[in-house]
């Protein structure tokens, strides 16, 4: 389970997040919708903590995952980051082949058993429904692959080190129409293992795929809720105008 | 005005094609230059010009080496029989030796009696060798043989060990302790170069705080800068003498020196480009990994330095041109003793050292002067080697990317 008490974020001066409370349910996807720049991808790095990366940032408030506090000094992040796995936004593959791109995160978790890790490779490359289409070209580059599969590449490389929650940065915002449909297809199938938060601009997209929605703008969390209730009946009337394209 | 416009533009376009065949053509006339000068010294004679060598007629030696002349000039050979000859002292005999042995008036007029005196002189020993002036010459005296003179060939230049370019009466053109110098000191330049340079280039990309890199950077470029001159004046004062007392040597300028002085020279150079080209990872790279969980140090050698490897190939390659083909800092602390390395802790010549230490002293179009365009043209191909080698590493790397 990911709760956020109170969570304000700064870059520098700019309040980036105000007041941040949320909830989302283990095995669930829950999308996060709103127009550019309203805080939804930072709010979404919160988690996997990729906004320490950031010079002059700060947070304040309080940001659990299964109860444990992500912020203590006492938390490691890049053991939580083998915890939250992360898939971006324009598919970055590592100039490397298919194979070492999934196996990448078990090496540097200090994995050295080959016949472990070609398993693993494997598992996670069906996960991501890719394996029947490279199992001939593991050994290629992965930059030999169309921008689908290198997307599905970076979900299977975020699966490897088994995560218990990814999060989705406009995964699909970079592909065709057909690309896209498959990674919501896969987006359905992973929700029975991982708990998943994704980020996007498509309106349907967060309709097709989410079990809860929330409705972000200028930071602040405007709507919060069922993703049905949210597209049939927002409470709110900025997040019907949002849905409906009245701006945005 | 349109057309004026046109007009303007063909003329800029031909300006500029003019100029870069201009230039092509000059560097293409310089290397031509190069090598037409070098070739002269392949087949020249092996001796001073106007030169020949006589023996006694009895004598079975029809030919000598440029290699065995020296060392018989020398006085490391001293038997006939050590060149396949009877076994007697070889007695030598130069052309001003004459003088002491005959008056002026017995020369004759104008000296037109000095072939015959010297014909006298050498039938008169049977172990003699005479290096005297081809026209004194006395070829028709029967117990008289004029050795064939030998030709510089390409084994003489390219395998001989031994570079005594004003030796008399035979030069030695072995150019082998010279480019065995040059890679040397280069080699060991780059081993020292290569790691602190690497160190200092992910320090600056990768660890360090804005603050930091923004004094350090400019810093070291600035290193660039100086004047190799002025880096071999310091390695003469500091460097030298420290080596020589901390190491406890009879010279401090040794090999050692060099590679020490080349490799703080190429450290800017190798520094700034290996920095640029890992500053130049994206992003996305980065955070990829570091979403992975892997850690920032993790990151670094699994990502950053694999992505930004041509440019690190590149960074190397710079250094080692500057390395090979620098000059003056080389020439002040290297000591410049023209023999084979064995160990990194004493003198060794570099072939621009050579270069720059010895065209002013060899007259032009002479055999000296041509042997140093040889070793312009070998420094031109290893120079060449390197920087084809780094193309084709770097291309590989490029493949394995995109």
């Amino acid at each position: 389970m990911i709760e956020t008490q109170d969570v304000n974020f700064y870059y520098g001066d700019f309040h980036a997040l105000k007041n941040i409370s949320i909830k989302m349910e283990t095995n669930t996807v829950t999308a996060l919708i709103g127009p550019s720049g309203c805080g939804t991808s930072t709010f979404l790095r919160l988690f996997n903590r990729m906004n320490d990366l950031i010079d002059n940032a700060r947070i304040s408030g309080k940001c659990l995952i299964d109860g444990q506090d992500i912020y203590h000094k006492s938390v490691q992040v890049d053991e939580l980051r083998k915890k939250v796995g992360m898939v971006f936004q324009k598919p970055n593959p590592f100039p490397k082949s298919v194979f070492e791109n999934v196996a990448y995160g078990l090496r540097v978790n200090g994995a050295g058993n080959k016949s472990y890790i070609s398993q693993c490779v494997e598992e996670s490359l069906r996960c991501a429904a890719l394996w029947d289409e490279v199992r001939d070209k593991l050994k290629k580059s992965a930059f030999e692959l169309s921008g689908g599969q290198q997307q599905r590449l970076c979900i299977a490389r975020a699966l490897a080190i088994s995560p218990s929650i990814l999060l989705m940065d406009e995964p699909a915002s970079a592909l065709d129409p057909i690309s896209t449909s498959k990674i919501e297809e896969l987006i359905h199938e992973l929700k029975k293992n991982y708990t998943i938060v994704i980020v996007t601009h498509n309106m349907q997209q967060a309709a097709r795929v989410s079990d809860k929605t929330g409705f972000f703008m200028l930071g602040e969390l405007i709507e919060y809720n069922d993703t049905k209730k949210i597209f049939i009946n927002p409470d709110r009337e900025q997040t019907q105008n949002y849905i409906t394209g009245r701006f945005g | 005005m349109k057309a004026l416009r046109r007009f303007a533009e063909h003329l800029v376009e031909g300006l500029l094609a003019l100029s870069g065949s201009v230039t092509s053509l000059a560097i293409l006339l310089i290397v031509i230059f190069l090598f037409k000068e070098a070739s002269g010294l392949f087949g020249s004679p092996a001796i001073e010009k106007g030169y020949v060598l006589c023996v006694h007629s009895t004598n079975s030696t029809d030919v000598l080496n440029p290699y065995q002349i020296k060392r018989i000039f020398d006085s490391e050979t001293a038997n006939w029989n050590e060149l396949g000859g009877k076994d007697m002292e070889i007695s030598l005999f130069r052309f001003d030796d004459i003088f002491s042995l005959y008056s002026d008036e017995e020369l004759g007029e104008d000296y037109s009696l000095l072939p015959e005196k010297l014909g006298e002189t050498i039938s008169q020993n049977p172990a003699i060798l005479a290096f005297i002036p081809e026209k004194y010459a006395p070829a028709e005296n029967p117990s008289v043989k004029i050795l064939k003179i030998p030709e510089i060939s390409f084994s003489d230049i390219f395998g001989g060990k031994e570079w005594f370019p004003t030796a008399t009466p035979a030069p030695q053109f072995g150019i082998l302790p010279l480019i065995a110098g040059t890679l040397w000191v280069s080699l060991f330049a780059i081993l020292i170069a290569l790691p602190l340079g690497m160190g200092v280039a992910i320090y600056l990309s990768e660890l360090s705080n804005e603050r930091t890199r923004k004094i350090l950077k400019p810093t070291i470029e600035l290193l660039a800068g100086i004047p190799s001159v002025v880096y071999g004046f310091f390695g003469l004062a500091v460097l030298v003498p420290l080596i020589q007392r901390t190491l406890n040597l009879p010279v401090g300028e040794t090999a050692f020196a060099g590679s020490l002085i080349l490799a703080i020279m190429a450290l800017p150079t190798i520094i700034t480009v290996a920095e640029d080209a890992m500053r130049n990872t994206p992003k996305a790279m980065r955070e990829a990994s570091l979403a992975l969980g892997a850690t920032h140090w993790q990151t670094i050698y699994r990502v950053v330095v694999p992505y930004a490897a041509s440019g690190i190939t590149a960074a190397v390659v710079l250094g080692t041109g500057r390395a090979v083909g620098e000059t003056m800092a080389v020439l002040m602390v290297t000591g410049n003793a023209a023999v084979m390395p064995h160990s990194l802790f004493e003198p060794v010549r570099t072939i621009p050292a050579t270069i720059a230490a010895e065209l002013g002293e060899a007259p032009g179009g002479g055999v000296h002067y041509q042997a140093l365009f040889v070793l312009g043209c070998v420094l031109f191909v290893i120079t060449m080697a390197v920087s084809i080698s780094a193309e084709i590493i770097s291309k590989r790397n490029r493949g394995k990317q995109a």
